[in-house]
């Protein structure tokens, strides 16, 4: 085998931040297919419409979903069996968003915090955004992507209970920020909930939580009862599809949790509007790059 | 529910017409303004360099490209409209505009501008963006290009639509009684899943 080109993983960078911003996975597809299907609203069953044929212009025209193309995270998980010069793969993946944004070209919406100055090339201190994890038995390189847009992510929330409060307090929470946020999002989309951690890393996991397929559930029982219990109770207030009334407020309310601290009890939401973007691309040592959602 | 197909200018005996729950589809202009343009008009005391009056402003957010002295699409969507609720109630007073077309909705300070200089909010689909720029058949004008993408934008469009009524002149607000209806069921939601203070 000769020696890995860190230009496949640039190229790959650029690659899924387009596609994440035209292609919407199938998953999100069928589940607002089959909300559509059981809507009993004319003002959403005709923003579904809307939808669909957007979905369609995307499609068959190769065009953008939404305008927004939000801050580019990039998830990277690094197998074992794939030795690599972790510093090199960062520097890559910057130059790939990079690329993608002033090649294709589309908006960069990224921005100095105080000076408000546009670089117009989606990278900058802290961009994009990166986190890393490892798995003991691939022998793969897996980058995850997603432009997340700023309606949903204008709406994040993130409390500190106490153990006393407990599991009612993290439901109230979930549902009044469900509530609060309203119209913003772009409903229905996905609810991610982190539940435990520090106050950094229970974020995190909200936006983990995004990351999944639409209709997977938390492999334990406790946290999945949980996702189909909020599901349904958000989707039973009533706000509906872009807070217009309606039965589907969400497509999906998924957990990621991790242990806490004994005096603790943190949680957060993070929402994804209904275009729940997100590209996946596989890439092994000899330069095969698989791409997926 | 009635379903309406509207040329600009608009008049207001037509925006009076209209009712929450109607869908409008338009063909003529609009104007794309957001966050920075309407700082520079109001805040910085810019006159707009065009008439506005009688014609729809839309919470616009474009991705243009110019080649020579054309504008070309490349997407166009909409933003989120309450952010700009400040200055929707002096854009219907001072500039005339008639209807306002976003998606979040705006608050009741412009309701009651509505009411008053009759005019309405057409909620479009948040995220649909690829419907609305092929909708938009061309970027006719762009004023105060150095604003860009936060300039006027003047858009010529064709069959734009379905937008939602979703406040009008009658002094309804469809995000109002959505959101009457969710606190109205939020107590047996809240009981149901074992939270005791509500």
């Amino acid at each position: 085998m000769g020696r890995f080109s860190y230009r496949v993983v640039e190229d790959a960078a650029k690659e899924l931040y387009i596609r994440a911003l035209k292609v919407l996975p199938p998953d999100v597809r069928e589940a607002l297919k089959r909300a559509y299907e059981k809507e009993t609203n004319l003002t959403a069953k005709t923003i579904f419409e809307t939808i669909f044929r957007n979905i369609e212009i995307a499609d068959t025209q190769s065009m953008l979903i939404c305008q927004d193309t939000g801050l580019p995270i990039y998830m990277v998980t690094i197998g074992s069996k794939f030795s690599v010069d972790g510093a090199r793969i960062k520097a890559a993946i910057t130059e790939g968003a990079r690329r993608a944004t002033i090649e294709h070209p589309f908006r960069c919406s990224s921005t100095h915090p105080i000076t408000r100055e546009n670089p117009q090339t989606s990278v900058g201190e802290g961009l994009p955004i990166i986190y890393w994890d490892f798995d003991p038995d691939a022998d793969y390189l897996e980058i995850l992507m997603i432009p997340k847009g700023s309606g949903s992510e204008m709406m994040s929330t993130m409390k500190m209970f106490t153990p006393a409060e407990g599991l009612q307090a993290i439901k109230k929470f979930v549902l009044d920020s469900v509530v609060a946020a309203g119209a913003n999002p772009c409903p229905p989309g996905i609810i991610g909930v982190g539940i435990g951690g520090t106050s950094d890393l229970v974020m995190f996991l909200a936006k983990k939580a995004l990351a999944r397929s639409v209709g997977s559930r938390n492999p334990d029982p406790l946290f999945a009862k949980l996702e189909e219990e909020l599901e349904e109770a958000i989707n039973s207030t009533g706000i509906g599809p872009m807070g217009l009334g309606g039965i589907n407020t969400t497509l999906a309310v998924h957990i990621e949790w991790a242990y806490t601290h004994i005096t603790q009890n943190p949680v957060a939401v993070n929402i994804q509007c209904w275009p729940a973007r997100r590209a996946r691309a596989r890439i092994w040592k000899g330069g095969r790059v698989e791409y997926s959602f | 529910m009635a379903n309406y197909t509207l040329t600009t200018p608009f008049g207001e005996k037509t925006m009076r017409s209209l009712h929450i729950r109607d869908l409008v589809w338009i063909n003529g202009h609009i104007f794309g303004m957001r966050d920075r343009t309407l700082i520079h008009i109001f805040d910085e005391g810019h006159e707009p360099p065009v008439d506005l009056n009688g014609f729809p402003v839309i919470h616009t957010a474009p991705s243009l490209k110019k080649v020579g002295d054309k504008w070309e699409k490349i997407i166009i969507g909409t933003t989120t409209s309450t952010r700009m609720e400040r200055f929707s109630p002096p854009l219907m007073e001072k500039y005339g505009v008639r209807a306002i077309i976003g998606k979040g909705g705006l608050y009741h300070g412009s309701l009651y501008a509505m009411q008053n200089f009759g005019d309405c909010y057409l909620a479009i689909v948040g995220g649909a963006a690829a419907v609305e720029t092929i909708q938009i058949e061309e970027v006719e004008d762009v004023y105060w290009p150095e604003l860009h993408p936060e300039a006027i934008y003047k858009f010529r469009v064709k069959d734009f639509g379905p937008l939602t009524v979703a406040m009008d002149s009658h002094g309804k607000s469809l995000y109002d009684e959505v959101r009457k209806e969710v606190q109205k069921r939020l107590p047996e939601i809240y009981s149901k899943l074992g939270i005791k203070a509500a």
